[in-house]
């Protein structure tokens, strides 16, 4: 895939791959703290005992704890997505009645990407339950840290719709209205269309990151990946759960961002096809 | 010239300190065809797009099939939907095969079923010997071929009068003789339409009328006979000697 050159080049992109990989193992092997390093982040027992957990001896597992991350992630991106689309949408609006909230978004999305993600989800985590409310404050922790998942990457990926706005040319606005298609249909068929297709690679760059960021959410004390490995690491002083969470994160990573990249390939060839034929 | 098709009166426009129409009278009757000409930035385009109501006017009147379209309380889609525009640079939707570029407004602002639709963007396509580009995405297609779909996609909504903004002006030498005479077969089949155009020869043979626009004024009037070898103003003599020193005439 990163790959030019055919079978030689396949070659030698390999040997030099192989040959980097070496020096870092290398590096690592040899470094003074090697064998406490490796024991305290890679100890095969303690990356088991920690995926499996148990809650005899006081710490849950990290594997099932992985699912509360993929849950949280999977409950985010389903509300931010026409959550954001609102948001830009408005900002986009020129119409002079909308200026109030057209001023609130503005201001909701300078707040909101300015403001770390960890204060946010401390916030609403402990604040809301504060206040007392009825329904609103007596939800489970993870629906605050969603809450506040959704609230901050929606002011991201609003800028990301933005963007995607602006980069459809103002004259396919000109062609669909010439043809009596109304502002909604004209936005919704021809804008929105070409615009989501624009931004699909920095949109699944910010669901990416969501993916990773639901961990802050341990924060509140909801046993998610990395507070699951936390709470190993401290009742058995070994860090190897943490090695445990990062792969899995990785596992959920990875696929999504080759994903994306099949996504964009295969948009090119369908557009592209014949011509080179 | 009664302008039963259209009728502009006293139209001005101006964007920011830049006037850009001062004051434009013309009337079209049905089945009439109009070139405009004259230098870029003369406002034949800006006429174009206020007529379609792209553009807001400042003052004046435009009535359109004895409707005055420039009114306060006028359903801007509905007068669109009576007026194809073409632009110079295509404006495909490069999203869609050809066939959805072309049924895309009849489905979504006539409501026609789909079948009916695509059987009607069909009929058009073929008639235009674009048939066998239905599938195609817009980028894989000449420019006189996407020219070509854009007309079409404007006929497609039966529109009672067309609007062409120097639709070749964007296009390879050799490929500006397929969209005029496409052009041609529509003025042939009694198609109202103005056309803006730099196409001097084109513009002698298809129009029945021909005006000289010059910063933002019709100067002169006339059928293409009369204007073309015997100019009255010295503003259009002037701009035909240059288009006849330009070998363009």
């Amino acid at each position: 895939m990163f790959t030019g050159g055919g079978a030689r080049g396949t070659v030698i992109s390999t040997a030099s791959t192989v040959g980097v990989l070496a020096i870092f193992v290398l590096i690592f092997v040899l470094a003074p703290g090697a064998r406490t390093v490796a024991h305290a982040f890679f100890y095969g027992r303690d990356m088991w005992q920690s995926f499996i957990g148990d809650p005899r001896k006081g710490y849950y597992s990290v594997g099932a704890a992985i699912w509360l991350n993929i849950r949280m992630f999977l409950a985010a991106e389903v509300l931010i997505l026409p959550f954001a689309l609102v948001i830009a949408l408005i900002r986009q609006s020129t119409h002079p009645a909308l200026f109030p909230i057209r001023v609130i978004a503005t201001v909701y999305v300078d707040f909101f990407r300015g403001v770390p993600l960890l204060l946010v989800v401390v916030a609403l985590g402990l604040g809301v339950p504060g206040l007392y409310l009825p329904v609103i404050s007596h939800q489970p922790d993870a629906v605050y840290g969603v809450a506040a998942l959704v609230i901050t990457y929606s002011a991201y990926v609003s800028e990301v719709y933005r963007a995607g706005l602006n980069s459809v040319h103002r004259s396919q606005v000109a062609a669909a209205r010439s043809l009596g298609l109304t502002q909604r249909t004209a936005l919704r068929y021809v804008i929105l269309r070409q615009a989501v297709r624009n931004i699909i690679p920095p949109l699944l760059n910010d669901f990416i990151a969501l993916q990773k960021d639901t961990s802050l959410v341990g924060v509140l004390g909801v046993i998610e990946a990395n507070q699951a490995a936390s709470i190993y690491a401290s009742t058995v002083f070994n860090y190897s759960s943490f090695t445990v969470a990062a792969i899995l994160f990785l596992i959920l990573t990875i696929p999504l961002a080759r994903f994306t990249d099949r996504l964009i390939e295969r948009d090119r060839r369908r557009r592209l096809a014949g011509v080179a034929a | 010239m009664n302008g039963g098709a259209i009728r502009i009166e006293e139209l001005r426009k101006s964007f920011g300190p830049t006037v850009v129409l001062q004051g434009i009278n013309l009337a079209v009757d049905s089945h009439e065809v109009v070139c405009l000409i004259g230098a870029s930035g003369s406002g034949k385009s800006t006429l174009l797009r206020c007529v379609n109501l792209l553009e807001p006017i400042d003052s004046g009147k435009i009535t359109l099939l004895g409707q005055e379209i420039t009114a306060q309380n006028i359903d801007q889609n509905l007068v669109r939907r009576q007026i194809g525009i073409v632009f110079q640079s295509f404006n495909l939707f490069p999203h869609m095969t050809v066939l959805r570029n072309v049924t895309l407004a009849p489905t979504k602002v006539l409501k026609l079923p789909r079948a009916e639709a695509e059987a009607q963007a069909l009929a058009l396509l073929d008639r235009f010997g674009l048939a066998d580009k239905r599938d195609d995405y817009p980028d894989r297609l000449s420019g006189g071929q996407q020219q070509r779909v854009a007309i079409v996609r404007a006929l497609a909504m039966q529109p009672q009068m067309m609007l062409l903004d120097e639709v070749t002006s964007a296009l390879d030498p050799e490929l500006v003789a397929e969209v005029l005479d496409v052009i041609g077969e529509l003025a042939s089949a009694g198609m109202t339409m103005v056309i803006a155009t730099h196409e001097m020869g084109f513009a002698r043979d298809i129009a029945h009328r021909v005006c000289f626009l010059s910063e933002g004024r019709i100067i002169e009037d006339a059928p293409p006979a009369e204007l073309f070898t015997d100019p009255k103003d010295e503003r259009t003599r002037r701009f035909l000697r240059r288009i006849v020193e330009a070998k363009r005439l």
